[in-house]
């Protein structure tokens, strides 16, 4: 492998807040290749989305360097996609026109990309809900939006904060499914991947690497390669490799919760 | 027959109306009330539909005055809570002294706008914003201001500049906002008006009152007050349908 897609180098960050500073994460180093997907699970409150913010250059890391695609970052990132744990859809705006968002706020001709928005809410099984607002549609529907949303300018980054935490099991199953097939989707190259969870089953079930975090401040605790083979399915979740692989990150969690040393 | 299903739902408070009503006119003939102190409702009614008095030029009048001052309190009030909601220096210069004028006791500064603007609907349009804009101006910054931090993050991302933000994310966000303080500067303005025309005023059915306090006519005094009422009930009806057509998205009743 070549320069990764994203570098973190000793990136360290400490909130001065109202009570005083807070470390939130301290030493992280690491990096994801172009096309990967990694994912991030660590105790709440570890630095999870502290860390996909300075990524996205929403907010500078107080230590270290941030690269992505050979680049310091050092502003907010403008190719990359978004997707936080609620869909934060626009509550007055049909699914498509929420879809399109990023174009008219990137000043694009929203005309342009009015086929791309409708392709993406078919390939998410959204079709025939393009006219109806978020309101009117459940939690994982409102979800599948976001994700049209944060692909609609073609990112080659995605950035995904517990997007399906807040969904039932079930759901979450289907959507971590159809996760994999829009990734994957056609011939393209693959968008490199960046999924905060707190679930090791999805972690284990999405990513090619699983990286464990301690709690505050967040530091790298393990990094685990998951060599299941691709595509996912079902099944995968069923296979003792699936089950070898959860033990290893479940175990990498527990020993950091029980043996924390004093900060 | 099939009761439809509004009737139903405000048959108890028009029942109790009714009986109220009633019950008023028995106690007036029965205990023989002088008309002067408080006049029955038939007597009431022969006031409202009466010729004797120009209804049409006072309610023309308080109108103009109600609905100008709804309009006056309304712009006014989010032009400024945008500026509150635009700019940290803006908000510091702007709120403490809109809460200085929020406090003094507007029924107090009336005369003055009297005496600077004259006889007129104007004046009384002033007076009527005056006590209407304050909760606008709060509920527009407010409604601007509580805005899911990943949307603001999704304008940073997408280099989207300020206004844009403004213009698609936060002042949608805030129309639910908006919406609900115009309901209540509906109700603001109407004291607002009438207030004016107590402490000057040519025509209009506050005028209209007061003139009644020296001839007497406390039919008429009612028969205002049923009017006032009436201007009241529409304009606040207007707002609210207009808050239903506008903002389907976000349930603002209350
Ligand atoms: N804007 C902020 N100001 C001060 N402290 C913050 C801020 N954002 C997060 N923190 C603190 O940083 C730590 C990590 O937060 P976060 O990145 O949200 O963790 P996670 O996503 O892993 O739950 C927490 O202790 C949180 O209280
Ligand atoms: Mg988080």
């Amino acid at each position: 492998m070549s320069v990764p897609f994203i570098l973190l180098d000793h990136v360290g960050m400490t909130y001065v807040a109202g009570s005083g500073p807070v470390e939130a994460l301290r030493e992280i180093s690491f990096g994801v290749g172009r096309g990967e997907f990694v994912a991030l699970v660590g105790p709440s409150g570890c630095g999870k989305s502290t860390l996909l913010r300075i990524v996205a250059g929403l907010r500078p890391a107080t230590e270290g360097t941030v690269s992505v695609g050979g680049e310091r970052v050092r502003g907010p990132l403008a190719s990359v996609g978004m997707v936080f744990q609620a869909p934060v859809l626009l509550k007055w705006r049909r699914l498509l026109e929420n879809v399109l968002l990023p174009a008219e706020l990137a000043g694009l001709s929203r005309a342009d990309y009015v086929a791309r928005a409708q392709d993406l809410l078919r390939l998410t099984g959204l079709a025939d809900f393009a006219a109806k607002f978020p309101g009117e549609l459940s939690g994982g529907m409102q979800q599948r939006a976001s994700l049209c949303r944060a692909l609609l300018l073609d990112p080659p980054l995605l950035l995904m904060d517990e997007p399906f935490g807040a969904l039932d099991a079930m759901t979450r199953d289907e959507m971590n499914l159809e996760l994999l097939r829009v990734w994957g989707e056609g011939n393209r190259e693959r968008k490199t991947i960046l999924f905060v969870t707190h679930s090791i089953p999805e972690a284990v079930f999405l990513a090619d690497r699983v990286v464990v975090m301690t709690p505050r401040p967040g530091r790298v605790a393990r990094i685990f390669p998951i060599p299941l083979p691709r595509p996912r399915t079902v099944e995968t979740r069923a296979t003792a490799e699936f089950g070898r692989c959860s033990l290893q990150v479940y175990e990498a969690l527990q020993v950091r919760q029980t043996t924390r040393e004093p900060a | 027959m099939r009761v439809p299903n509004r009737l139903r739902r405000n048959l108890p408070s028009i029942v109790l109306f009714l009986a109220l009503l009633i019950l008023w006119q028995v106690a007036v003939s029965a205990f023989r009330m002088r008309e002067y102190i408080l006049p029955s409702p038939l007597a009431v009614f022969r006031a409202i539909v009466s010729f004797e008095i120009p209804w049409f030029v006072h309610l023309w009048v308080t109108t103009a005055e109600i609905v100008g001052g709804f309009l006056l309190a309304g712009a006014v009030g989010v032009v400024l809570g945008i500026a509150i909601a635009w700019s940290a220096v803006l908000a510091k210069a702007l709120v403490p002294f809109l809460v200085f004028v929020n406090t003094l006791p507007k029924v107090a500064v009336a005369p003055l706008f009297l005496l600077w603007l004259g006889y007129g609907i104007f004046p009384n349009i002033l007076i009527a914003a005056l006590i209407g804009f304050f909760p606008v101006v709060i509920n527009t910054a407010v409604g601007l201001t509580q805005v899911d931090e990943e949307l603001l993050d999704l304008g940073r991302v997408f280099g989207a500049p300020k206004w844009k933000v403004f213009v698609k994310i936060r002042i949608p966000n805030g129309l639910p906002y908006i919406l609900s303080a115009l309901k209540i500067t509906a109700t603001a303005v109407v004291v607002g008006a009438i207030v004016g025309e107590f402490v000057a005023s040519q025509s209009g059915l506050g005028n209209v009152i007061v003139t009644t306090q020296t001839n007497l006519n406390t039919p008429v005094a009612f028969a205002a007050l049923v009017w006032i009422s009436v201007i009241g009930l529409s304009v606040y009806g207007a707002v609210a349908l207009a808050a239903r057509w506008l903002a389907p998205w976000a349930d603002t009743s209350g």
